[in-house]
C-alpha cells in the first residue's frame, strides 16, 4: 500500500446524520472530518447525546450519513462488512448460543473453506485469550457481565478484521473489571496493531489506550472540537503513566475541553431556544429544503 | 440434595410451584417455613374443591329436568366407571374378534391347501378342475374374512384417542402453515401488508362455519375407496377445521416474535455478514421462539376447543360425536355421562396446556434456560 492510503486509511469525509424529531429534522453531527492512519488507535470522546455512537455506526455500515462519505482502506463504506470488527456498547451476544458458538459464528462466514474443527478451535483460542478458555461452552445468561464483554472482545477480534470500533465496550463494568479488559484489549491490539476507532466516556482509559484523542462538540450538529495527541511510547504501564507529569497536563486538557462544553452545553441550549423564538417570530424556516431531501425516515 | 433441586426446578418448569413445600417437608427443611405455605396452596384450594362439590351436590337435588335430577358428583364418578369398564369389555370384545377371525381365515388357508394336494393327486384326475376351483374360492374367502373389521361401537377411550389424534393432526397441519407464513410475515413487512386481510377477516370465523365447506371440498377431492383409505372422511373434516381454526394465533405470534427481534441481534447479524439461512436459523428463529411457542400454545387450546364442536357437526368419531351420541340417546345415564365428558375434555385440554407450558419454558433462552 503506497505511504498516503497508509497515512489516509480511513476518512470520514464532512459527515453529516440527520434524524427526524419531533420538532422537525435534527442533525446529530455536522460536517463531521476524520482522517485515520493505519494501525492507529483513537478514542472518540464527549458528553453523552452528543453522537459518538452514531459516527461508530456509520464507520461500522450499520446506518448511512444523510450527506458526506466515509472511506475505509480506500473503498467507500456502504455497509457492514467482515473488515471492521465491533464491540457493541451492550455485549449483544446471542442468549441461546454458547461463548463459544457466538465467537464461531462469525468466522464462519470469514473463512468459508475451513472445518468445523478449525473453526472452533480459532474461537477457543481467542476465548482463551480473554481468559474465558474455562467458559466456552457457557451461554450468555450464566456469564457475569464482565465475562459477556468479554466473549463481545473475542467475538470482534476472532474474524481477524481490518478495523475495531469499539463502542463503549467497558462502560458498564466495575473498575477492576475495566482495567483488566482494558489491558487484554491493549494485549490483543499490540500483536497486530488494527486500526481503532473507540467510543469511551473516560479520560483515563482514552489517554492510557489511544494514540489520539477526539474531542466531539455538543450536538446538535456535533463535529470534531479539539484533537489531542498522546505521546505516550508503548507498551504504557498504567501506574507509571499516572505518575508522568505529561499525563496531567493532558488529561487537564480533555477535562478543561469536556468542563468547557459541560458549561456550553447548557448556555447553547439557552441560545437555541432564543433563536428558535426569534424565527418562529419572523416565520422563518430554519431548515432549507436540501435538508429535508436528505432526512432520513430512521 | 441435587435429586431436590431438580424436583423443584422440574416442578417450577411445569408450573407446579405450589408443590414446592411439599418437597421441602418432605427433604427435611425447616416444617414451621413450610407448613403454613402447604395450607395457603394446597389446603387451602383443596377446601375450595370441596366446597364446590357440596354446592353441587346440592344443586343437583334440586334441577329435575326430562332426563331426571341432575347427576351429582357421586352418579358422575360412576358414570365414568362404568364407561371405563366398558371400554374394557370393548377391548376384550375386540380382541376375541381378531382371534376368531384369524382362526377362521387360518382353516380356509388350510381347506384350501388340503383340496390342492387333493387336487395334484392322479386319482382324482377326473375331480381335478372343480377341486382347483374349490381352492381358490376357499383363497378367497380367508382374503376377505382378513379384511373384517370390528364393527362394535368404540369404547369411551377409543373416542379420546380419536379425538386427540384428530387435534394432533389439525395441530400440526396449522403448525406447519403457519410456522413460515409466519416467519415471512415477519421478515417482509409487504408480504405481511398482503396477508393481514385474510388473517383480520378469517381468524374470527366460527369453527361450524369452516365446517360444512371443508366437508364439502373433502367430500369432493377425497375420493379414494374407504376401504383402501388410510383415514375416514369425518376424520379429515374434523382435522381440516382445527387447523383452520387454530393457525392463525400461531401465525400472528410468529409474525410479531420475528418483526419484533431485538435490534442489537438484527445489527449483529449485519456486522458479522451472516449469510440469509443462518440469519434465519441461528438469530431470527431462535429469538422468536418464545413468542412462537406461546402461539403454538394459544393454537392447540383453540384447536381443542373446536375439535369437540367439529367432531358433533362432522360425526367424526370423537368425544364431540360421544357427546351428540348421548345426547340423542337420552337415558337416565345420559347426562351423568356427558358430565364425564366434560371433565375429560376439560383434563385432556389442560394436560395439553401443560405440556406446552413446558415446551415454552425450555425454548425461553432468558431466564429458565438452565433448568
Ligand atoms: N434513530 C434515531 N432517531 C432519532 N434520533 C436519534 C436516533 N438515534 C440517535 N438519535 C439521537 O442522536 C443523538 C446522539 O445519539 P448517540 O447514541 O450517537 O449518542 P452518544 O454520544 O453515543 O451517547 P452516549 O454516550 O450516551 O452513548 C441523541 O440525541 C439521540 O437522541
Ligand atoms: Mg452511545
Amino acid at each position: 500500500m503506497n505511504p498516503a492510503a497508509i497515512d489516509r486509511y480511513l476518512e470520514l469525509w464532512r459527515i453529516t446524520k440527520t434524524y427526524q424529531g419531533a420538532a422537525g429534522p435534527v442533525s446529530v453531527v455536522k460536517d463531521f472530518n476524520l482522517t485515520v492512519k493505519q494501525g492507529e488507535f483513537i478514542s472518540l470522546i464527549g458528553h453523552s447525546g452528543c453522537g459518538k455512537s452514531t459516527v461508530l455506526s456509520m464507520v461500522a455500515g450499520l446506518s448511512e450519513p444523510s450527506k458526506g462519505g466515509l472511506v475505509l482502506a480506500g473503498r467507500e463504506i456502504t455497509g457492514p462488512g467482515p473488515d471492521r470488527g465491533v464491540v457493541f456498547q451492550s455485549p449483544s451476544l446471542l442468549p441461546w448460543l454458547t461463548a463459544l458458538q457466538n465467537v464461531t459464528l462469525g468466522i464462519r462466514q470469514v473463512k468459508p473453506t475451513a472445518s468445523r474443527k478449525e473453526i472452533d478451535e480459532i474461537g477457543a483460542h481467542y476465548l482463551t485469550l480473554v481468559g474465558l478458555g474455562d467458559a466456552l461452552h457457557t451461554r450468555p445468561p450464566e456469564l457475569s457481565q464482565g465475562m459477556r464483554q468479554r466473549v463481545g472482545l473475542a467475538r470482534a477480534f476472532a474474524l481477524n478484521p481490518k478495523m475495531l470500533l469499539l463502542d463503549e465496550p467497558f462502560g458498564m463494568l466495575d473498575s477492576l473489571t475495566r482495567m483488566e479488559l482494558q489491558q487484554i484489549l491493549i494485549d490483543l491490539w499490540l500483536e497486530d496493531q488494527k486500526t481503532a476507532l473507540m467510543v469511551t466516556h473516560d479520560v483515563d482509559e482514552a489517554l492510557l489506550l489511544s494514540d489520539r484523542v477526539v474531542m466531539m462538540t455538543n450536538g446538535p450538529e456535533a463535529r470534531v472540537g479539539e484533537i489531542l495527541e498522546v505521546p505516550f511510547a508503548r507498551p504504557r504501564d498504567r501506574f507509571a503513566l499516572i505518575e508522568d507529569p505529561q499525563f496531567e497536563a493532558l488529561r487537564d486538557q480533555l477535562v478543561g475541553f469536556l468542563e468547557d462544553h459541560a458549561v456550553g452545553h447548557a448556555a447553547e441550549r439557552v441560545a437555541q431556544q432564543r433563536s428558535e423564538k426569534t424565527d418562529s417570530e419572523s416565520g422563518l424556516p430554519t431548515v432549507t429544503p436540501a435538508e429535508l431531501v436528505t432526512v432520513e425516515d430512521a | 440434595m441435587k435429586i431436590k433441586a431438580t424436583i423443584l426446578n422440574g416442578l417450577q418448569l411445569a408450573g407446579l410451584g405450589a408443590f414446592d413445600p411439599v418437597v421441602r417437608l418432605l427433604s427435611g427443611e425447616n416444617p414451621s417455613a413450610q407448613l403454613p405455605k402447604i395450607g395457603q396452596f394446597i389446603l387451602m384450594p383443596i377446601g375450595g374443591f370441596a366446597l364446590f362439590l357440596a354446592v353441587w351436590t346440592i344443586a343437583a337435588s334440586s334441577i329435575q329436568t326430562r332426563y331426571g335430577s341432575i347427576p351429582n358428583p357421586k352418579a358422575v364418578w360412576v358414570a365414568g366407571s362404568q364407561l371405563l369398564a366398558a371400554h374394557q369389555k370393548t377391548t376384550a370384545d375386540r380382541q376375541q374378534f381378531y382371534v376368531d377371525r384369524d382362526k377362521q381365515a387360518k382353516e380356509y388357508v388350510e381347506k384350501a391347501a388340503t383340496l390342492r394336494t387333493a387336487a395334484a393327486d392322479p386319482k382324482n384326475a377326473a375331480l381335478k378342475d372343480r377341486l382347483d376351483e374349490a381352492a381358490v374360492k376357499n383363497d378367497g374367502l380367508a382374503a376377505s374374512t382378513m379384511k373384517r373389521k370390528y364393527a362394535g361401537s368404540p369404547s369411551y377411550l377409543d373416542q379420546i384417542r380419536t379425538s386427540l389424534l384428530t387435534v394432533f393432526t389439525g395441530f400440526v397441519l396449522a403448525s406447519a402453515i403457519a410456522i413460515p407464513v409466519g416467519i415471512l410475515c415477519g421478515l417482509s413487512p409487504v408480504f405481511m401488508a398482503c396477508v393481514n386481510p385474510f388473517i383480520q377477516i378469517f381468524k374470527p370465523v366460527s369453527p361450524l362455519a369452516w365446517l360444512p365447506i371443508v366437508m364439502i371440498v373433502v367430500g369432493a377431492l377425497y375420493t379414494t375407496d374407504p376401504s383402501e383409505a388410510w383415514f375416514e372422511k369425518s376424520f379429515i373434516s374434523s382435522a381440516i377445521t382445527v387447523a383452520l381454526c387454530s393457525l392463525w394465533p400461531t401465525l400472528t405470534n410468529t409474525a410479531l416474535g420475528v418483526a419484533s427481534i431485538d435490534k442489537d441481534y438484527i445489527n449483529v447479524a449485519r456486522v458479522l455478514q451472516l449469510s440469509p439461512s443462518s440469519r434465519v436459523f441461528k438469530i431470527i428463529l431462535p429469538a422468536s421462539l418464545p413468542l412462537m411457542f406461546t402461539g403454538l400454545r394459544i393454537s392447540l387450546g383453540v384447536g381443542w376447543m373446536v375439535l369437540i364442536a367439529a367432531e358433533m357437526l362432522a360425526q367424526n368419531p370423537g368425544l364431540g360425536k360421544f357427546v351428540w351420541d348421548m345426547f340423542q340417546n337420552g337415558s337416565s345415564e345420559t347426562l351423568a355421562q356427558i358430565m364425564v365428558a366434560v371433565f375429560t375434555i376439560g383434563g385432556i385440554g389442560f394436560l395439553l396446556d401443560r405440556i406446552m407450558i413446558v415446551c415454552q419454558r425450555m425454548v425461553s433462552f432468558d431466564s429458565a434456560v438452565s433448568a
